[in-house]
């Protein structure tokens, strides 16, 4: 021994004392699938791109959302956010706002003029038919792959339900021209006023390699109601056309009933409300709890004015005056009539009992089958039984949204993709999904809900203005911040920093951070109190 | 100060913050830490006193430039992390005796001073055994002629390296090997034990500050703050020890959470012998939920009498340290 007087030990020396051999289980990072995106009918990546937001890298937040959805501006106002009612921060304060910052972000995008380039050509040609939010976003998907995209749209304008359907005080048209504009940018062909009758002639004879159809349903659903002398009956869907078509306003009297209890019902009475009638009066035969239309758009109707008859059916009219008769719920929650009756004045009824599809001209094709009310039936590759044609949105059995339609679009591009190219798509493996359970709530600090502002009362009900204002920059930062990031690493240094035996490697910005197992012993700290849920204890191999 | 932005997301609790400046940040954050105390010391599977002398060590090292002499009393940290011909410690160290350390430190800092040296900081540390039972009568002399030392306790509340002895703290009702949980009172009696932190303050030194392993933010503050102050100081920190306490490896910083967010383990900062500022409880939670993870105390929760006692322990360091002041108040 040659050391100097008093030193016996050299300096850490024990790192010859592989202390990773006491270890029974190991830590072991893993990714859990986040219940925003689980939610997801686009299938956005809402984690990711809420973590690019939260460094304030908008653009980079922008670029990871629009590789599933192109319309973010579209969606962050008009999606019914099944993200939000997902999302595990609900359970510690309020849920992030994700609708607010997606709304953030694609208005950014517009205001700053971000793209996307396409792939190199690949020279498959795809024919969509519809311009609705499904075909839109399959022409976006199919474009950045490479393909030759046109649209066929039979209508005089793109967007589908996007424009006719969803009033302006819920979404602006410059939004929307804007993000269709951008999809046409990458060389999408939408030929308005064009409707397609013969199928096989686009796949015979005009060298269409596949076809999309996503025509939606625009038909409105009618009802029998016993009639002497029928005063105003117009249809829901017509008159949200019209009004977005510019037509003269349908001129609808002092009172209005609308009839039916969905979305569509909402929107068609506060149009109503905004076209100058002076009570707008929905009737529904069953009660609140059950109406299909979202509890946010009844709120906002009702704070309108807009007034409801719940549990009510119409039973004749007579020139104006129409005859309600009261509903009751039975055990199983159905309507059934009471006998008792009341009468009601109304100078207009609107029918809103939902939509059929139009898909006639699909009977033609041999092999294409057909549910209830004309729908359309596809196999697990969105094909329907008619070889390279495919369909999806409002068409096939599906719920109806902006953002389904949007998701089948993108899911449709992935199987025509492979159908061009000989191949079958396959989802990969979702990982296992990051419950509560999985969270560390003693690292989130309480954190309200930015609130988005509201036009004030008067102005809303007069105009056609937007109605919920978005978020600034700070709000939209602030808001992004509080995802928790469910069930994978962002970087909080947790377990580098807890490990008694320093057996965790942290590897750089945004390169995670890797286990030591030469002297990590298996004790179990770091995944205790890792906040997202992200490494998971295994059991020792043999 | 590490940090004072709060986060939503990406905590103010936990030990970094890839949205955080880098010089915000905790040493425990960053790639470049010493790791004085590196891997492959035997300490136990989630060794609370292992990963609280890392992170004392560190922010010392940190503080003054890596230059820095650490004297070790005997102990556990003594034991795991140097067994011949090893050593763990990537800093100048020694170790003499059990009760010494203080004494030790002194003279290391009369030695630098005698050899114009001044500018290497000392400090000392030992578990609770070495510092409030054994080495008291040295710690007491280092605090009164003030000696250029900053002390530190890792406060696992008994003699864990010799087999888990009673020591003086060792909360009350605690199983120990010689405070068996049998007969009329089982486990450790109630009214008894020493509080170093105070006794300290006593002694009307510069610098006394309690931490906790669980609060990495607070406890490096603390070290940074005594390491710029010259003088005797003192810095007593909770550090849970799965083995003696009977409680999963897993859980040490929850326990050492615990201790805290129930009031039993006050966070507060002394200069000149008068607290200066206590660190709020964030979200009181019952003692139950602190002892009921623990064997050693697994018979307290069926002793209605001997829990109120112990809530009531709690309730009087809440009052006496002012312990749920708001934020703002903050």
């Amino acid at each position: 021994m040659d050391k100097p007087f008093a030193i016996t030990l050299d300096i850490g020396t024990s790192l010859a004392n592989h202390t990773g051999s006491w270890r029974t289980q190991r830590p072991v990072y893993i990714h859990r699938l986040p219940p925003c995106n689980d939610a997801c009918p686009a299938g956005e990546n809402v984690q990711g791109w809420l973590q690019r937001a939260e460094e304030g890298d908008y653009e980079g937040a922008w670029r990871v959302l629009v590789r599933d959805n192109p319309m973010p501006g579209v969606h962050g106002r008009v999606c019914y956010h099944p993200c939000e009612n997902a999302c595990n921060r609900g359970q510690i304060d309020t849920t992030v706002g994700i609708h607010a910052v997606e709304r953030f972000l694609g208005d950014e995008a517009l205001k700053k003029g971000w793209v996307t380039e396409p792939a190199p050509e690949t020279g498959k040609r795809i024919a969509i038919i519809g311009a609705g939010p499904s075909g839109l976003s399959a022409a976006w998907h199919l474009r950045l792959m490479g393909h030759e995209v046109v649209i066929f749209e039979a209508g005089p304008m793109a967007g589908g339900m996007m424009r006719f359907g969803i009033p302006k005080y819920r979404l602006p048209r410059d939004i929307l021209d804007g993000e269709i504009k951008r999809i046409t940018g990458l060389g999408v062909d939408i030929r308005l006023n064009e409707k397609i009758e013969n199928i096989e002639k686009l796949l015979k004879s005009d060298g269409y390699n596949a076809v999309f159809v996503a025509i939606g349903a625009h038909l409105a659903r009618r009802t029998e109601i016993p009639a002497r002398d029928a005063g105003r009956i117009l249809d829901a869907v017509s008159v949200l056309e019209d009004v977005e078509a510019g037509a003269p306003p349908p001129l609808l009297g002092r009172r209005v009933i609308v009839y039916g209890g969905g979305n569509t019902a909402l929107d068609t009475a506060r149009t109503a409300k905004r076209l100058g009638a002076k009570e707008a009066l929905i009737v529904y035969r069953r009660n609140r709890e059950q109406m299909p239309a979202h509890e946010f758009e009844m709120e906002e109707a009702l704070e309108e004015g807009v007034m409801v008859k719940w549990l009510s059916t119409i039973k004749e009219i007579d020139h104006d005056t129409f005859k309600i008769e009261k509903m009751q719920l039975d055990e199983k929650g159905w309507p059934q009539p009471t006998g008792e009756f009341e009468e009601i004045e109304a100078d207009t009824l609107i029918l809103a009992l939902g939509q059929v599809t139009d898909s006639g001209f699909l009977q033609k094709l041999d092999g294409v089958e057909f549910d209830r009310n004309g729908v359309v039936k596809v196999d697990e590759r969105m094909m329907t039984g008619y070889r390279g044609v495919f369909a999806g949105g409002d068409m096939v059995p599906a719920e109806r949204t902006v953002t389904n339609a949007t998701g089948h679009g993108k899911q449709a591009a992935r199987h025509i993709n492979a159908y061009v190219n000989g191949e079958t798509w396959q989802p990969g493996e979702r990982h296992e999904l990051a419950g509560f359970e999985y969270i560390n709530k003693w690292y989130y600090t309480d954190a309200p809900h930015s609130v988005q502002g509201v036009l004030d009362m008067a102005r809303r009900q007069s105009s056609f203005h937007e109605v919920v204002q978005g978020l600034d920059e700070t709000n939209a930062l602030y808001e992004a911040r509080r995802c928790l990031s469910c069930g994978n690493c962002f970087e909080c240094d947790n377990c580098y920093g807890m490990c008694p035996d320093n057996a965790v490697k942290k590897l750089g910005p945004s390169k995670g951070f890797a286990f030591d197992y030469d002297f990590c012993k298996g004790c179990g700290l770091c995944a205790t109190e890792c906040p997202c849920g992200a490494i998971r204890m295994e059991p020792e191999p043999e | 100060m590490t940090q004072r932005v709060r986060f939503y997301q990406t905590g103010t609790f936990t030990i970094g913050n890839r949205l955080l400046d880098p010089e915000k940040r905790t040493v425990q954050a960053t790639q470049e830490r010493s790791n004085s105390l590196t891997s492959g010391h035997r300490a136990c599977q989630g060794c609370g006193e292992a990963l609280g002398a890392r992170y004392a060590v560190d922010a010392a090292m940190r503080a003054c430039g890596d230059n820095l002499v650490c004297v070790n009393a005997t102990g556990c940290l003594e034991v795991f992390s140097t067994p011949y011909p090893e050593s763990s410690w990537q800093v100048p160290w020694i170790h003499s005796l059990f009760g010494n350390a203080p004494a030790v430190a002194s003279g290391v800092a009369a030695a630098l001073r005698a050899r114009g040296k001044s500018a290497t900081r000392v400090i000392a540390q030992g578990g609770d055994g070495g510092t409030v039972d054994i080495g008291f009568g040295c710690l007491s002399g280092m605090f009164e002629r003030n000696d250029d030392v900053l002390y530190i306790c890792y406060d696992n509340e008994a003699y864990m390296n010799t087999g888990v002895q009673r020591s003086s703290r060792t909360p009350p009702g605690a199983r120990t090997a010689t405070t068996q949980a049998v007969g009329e009172h089982p486990g450790n009696s109630f009214n008894q034990g020493k509080n170093p932190a105070l006794i300290a303050m006593a002694h009307e030194i510069p610098y006394v500050a309690t931490a906790s392993v669980a609060d990495l933010h607070d406890l490096e503050d603390k070290i940074t703050r005594a390491m710029s102050i010259s003088g005797a100081r003192y810095v007593h920190i909770h550090v849970p020890c799965p083995l003696g306490w009977g409680a999963q490896p897993c859980e040490t910083i929850k326990l050492a959470r615990l201790a805290v967010e129930t009031g039993l383990f006050p966070l507060y900062e002394a200069v000149d012998g008068e607290i200066v500022k206590a660190t709020p409880i964030r979200s009181q939670r019952p003692v139950a939920e602190y002892l009921g993870p623990q064997r050693r105390l697994a018979h307290v929760m069926k002793d209605e009498e001997a829990l109120a006692a112990i809530q009531a322990m709690a309730d009087r360091n809440i009052r006496r340290f002012n312990l749920l002041k708001t934020d703002a108040e903050a």
